[in-house]
């Protein structure tokens, strides 16, 4: 399984990678579904398989979509640099430096790995899952609903202009 | 070197199955459109092909051939990269989510139980699902990099079209998972073996079906290609092989959903089984080939006898009436099931 891991994972750094660099929104959103693909072919190696399912379907198959579809209407080609911001510019850097030192020194600390994966699989069943969230964290999941829920009415009253 | 021979072995099987499955399916994509042009020719008076062989079988042949040989047209401005890569995803997800697909029992060859299903994830259903919401993007992608606007207007009415019906495609599935208490395609069907899914869910099914069809951008559904408004959608401006390849994906997509319709609420394999251990294997996989051959007489047969829906009327009838009694039925069964529980 080793090697695969090491495959996928260098497809969604260089995938990830294409996502930031790339100029035209349309590849930047291509990029980002091979991302979420690969995490979640990842995933199905650790024996996760209803998180990697979900990950498409959720992400590349519903989110991803509403992306490229918007991209689409706009028809956005190519985007032109601006000079608009210099802090971007000079902070940028370090910013960039500190988080990547920071997450090295993460995986750095559990470098090998104690726990195998075969004490995941049992976590990636759906009944796991489905007890950890409607019994155990049952509270922060309903509060996400109804978030979510203000965030759809949200957006109809300011999409809709008489209702 | 025996050790080695273990190593191998399950990999050749692999293998096997999966160019029997490809060969099998793509067959099965060749006749299926000759099936359609004789049903929908005798629907309305004709004979259709007749020429080329016997009853025109080997029509699928010549078809094939000739659209090979087609001179592949790329218009001036299209974005490349994407243009290729469009029917590319499109054929390739087409052909992955069959892979989960059991088309029967097992059968034991020297020793070795061999089921006939590529791969048996435990989650199956939900990676058949995953897989066709990813579809979406050969067409989209596909409209979008034609650099046309009718493909663009294809290309965005199929992907609204298909994200509204994957929800009551979804809600459609979740009873039979529901009184399944699993999501590995095999289990579901092994709960049938008493009755069949589609005398306990008959809403789900209908529900299944209908937003099969839009999935599959069939008619009355096919508004993404609807000619008489849209020439023909998002694949107007692809010829020769890269047309072929949409539209064996469509075909292999219609293959892919009638083998789920046949797992959910047929029963799958499950039939009538006799005679020796041979015979007995491999009757469940005629059993689920039979079933799977009238869906594909019934979409064939909604494709000769229904009209078009008009674009509003689809989006409406997707979000305000399949939808809600989707949530009506998800709700009916979890109180059954719960009740049935205590």
């Amino acid at each position: 399984m080793a090697p695969l891991f090491y495959i996928l994972a260098t497809v969604a750094i260089l995938a990830a990678l294409c996502l930031v660099l790339q100029r035209t929104p349309v590849y930047s959103a291509l990029s980002l579904i091979v991302v979420l693909c690969s995490l979640a072919v990842i995933y199905l190696l650790l024996g996760a398989e209803f998180l990697a399912v979900i990950q498409v379907i959720i992400y590349a198959g519903a989110i991803m979509v509403l992306f490229v579809l918007v991209i689409m209407l706009l028809n956005a080609r190519q985007e032109t640099p601006t000079d608009r911001s210099r802090l971007a510019r000079w902070l940028g850097a370090p910013l960039l430096l500190a988080f990547l030192g920071e997450v090295l020194f993460a995986v750095w600390q559990h470098f090998p790995p104690e726990t195998g994966p075969a004490a995941t699989a049992l976590v990636g069943r759906p009944r796991a899952i489905g007890e950890l969230l409607f019994r155990n964290y049952v509270l922060p999941f309903e509060v996400t609903s109804i978030l979510i829920l203000v965030a759809v009415l949200g957006a109809v009253v300011l999409a809709k202009k008489r209702l | 070197m025996a050790m080695r021979f273990d190593v191998l072995l399950p990999l050749l099987v692999i293998l096997v199955k999966v160019g029997v499955v490809l060969v099998a399916l793509l067959t099965t994509v060749a006749y299926a459109v000759w099936l359609e042009r004789k049903v929908v020719a005798r629907i309305q008076s004709r004979w259709g092909p007749y020429r080329v062989g016997p009853h025109g079988l080997l029509q699928p042949v010549a078809d094939g051939l000739k659209i090979f040989f087609k001179e592949d047209i790329v218009p001036s401005d299209v974005d490349r990269l994407v243009f290729w890569a469009a029917p590319f995803i499109a054929f390739t997800l087409a052909l992955v989510s069959i892979s989960v697909i059991p088309f029967g029992g097992s059968i034991t060859i020297s020793g070795h139980t061999i089921p006939f299903q590529i791969t048996d994830l435990n989650v199956g259903l939900l990676f058949v699902l995953a897989v066709t919401s990813l579809g979406v993007y050969g067409v989209a992608l596909a409209g979008w990099s034609s650099n046309s606007k009718y493909p663009l207007l294809g290309g965005l009415r199929s992907s609204a079209q298909m994200i509204s019906y994957e929800l009551s495609l979804g809600l459609g599935v979740v009873g039979v998972v529901m009184l399944a208490g699993s999501l590995s395609l095999r289990e579901i069907v092994e709960r049938q073996s008493g009755l069949w899914n589609v005398f306990v869910q008959p809403v789900g099914f209908l529900l299944y079906f209908t937003a099969a069809i839009a999935e599959t951008n069939r008619i009355p559904f096919d508004l993404p290609e609807g000619e008489s408004e849209l020439v023909a959608g998002f694949h107007t401006e692809y010829s020769s092989f890269k047309f072929a390849m949409f539209f064996m994906a469509e075909y292999a997509n219609i293959v892919t959903v009638s083998c789920l319709a046949t797992l959910l609420f047929f029963g799958g394999w499950l039939g009538p089984v006799f005679g020796p251990p041979t015979l007995r294997a491999l009757l469940p996989v005629c059993w689920f080939c039979l079933k799977v051959f009238c869906f594909l007489f019934l979409y064939i047969w909604i494709r000769g006898t229904l009209p078009r829906f008009r674009y509003d009327q689809l989006m409406a009838f997707g979000w305000k009436f399949l939808l809600p009694v989707g949530l009506l039925n998800v709700l009916v069964t979890s109180l059954i099931v719960a009740w049935r529980s205590t």
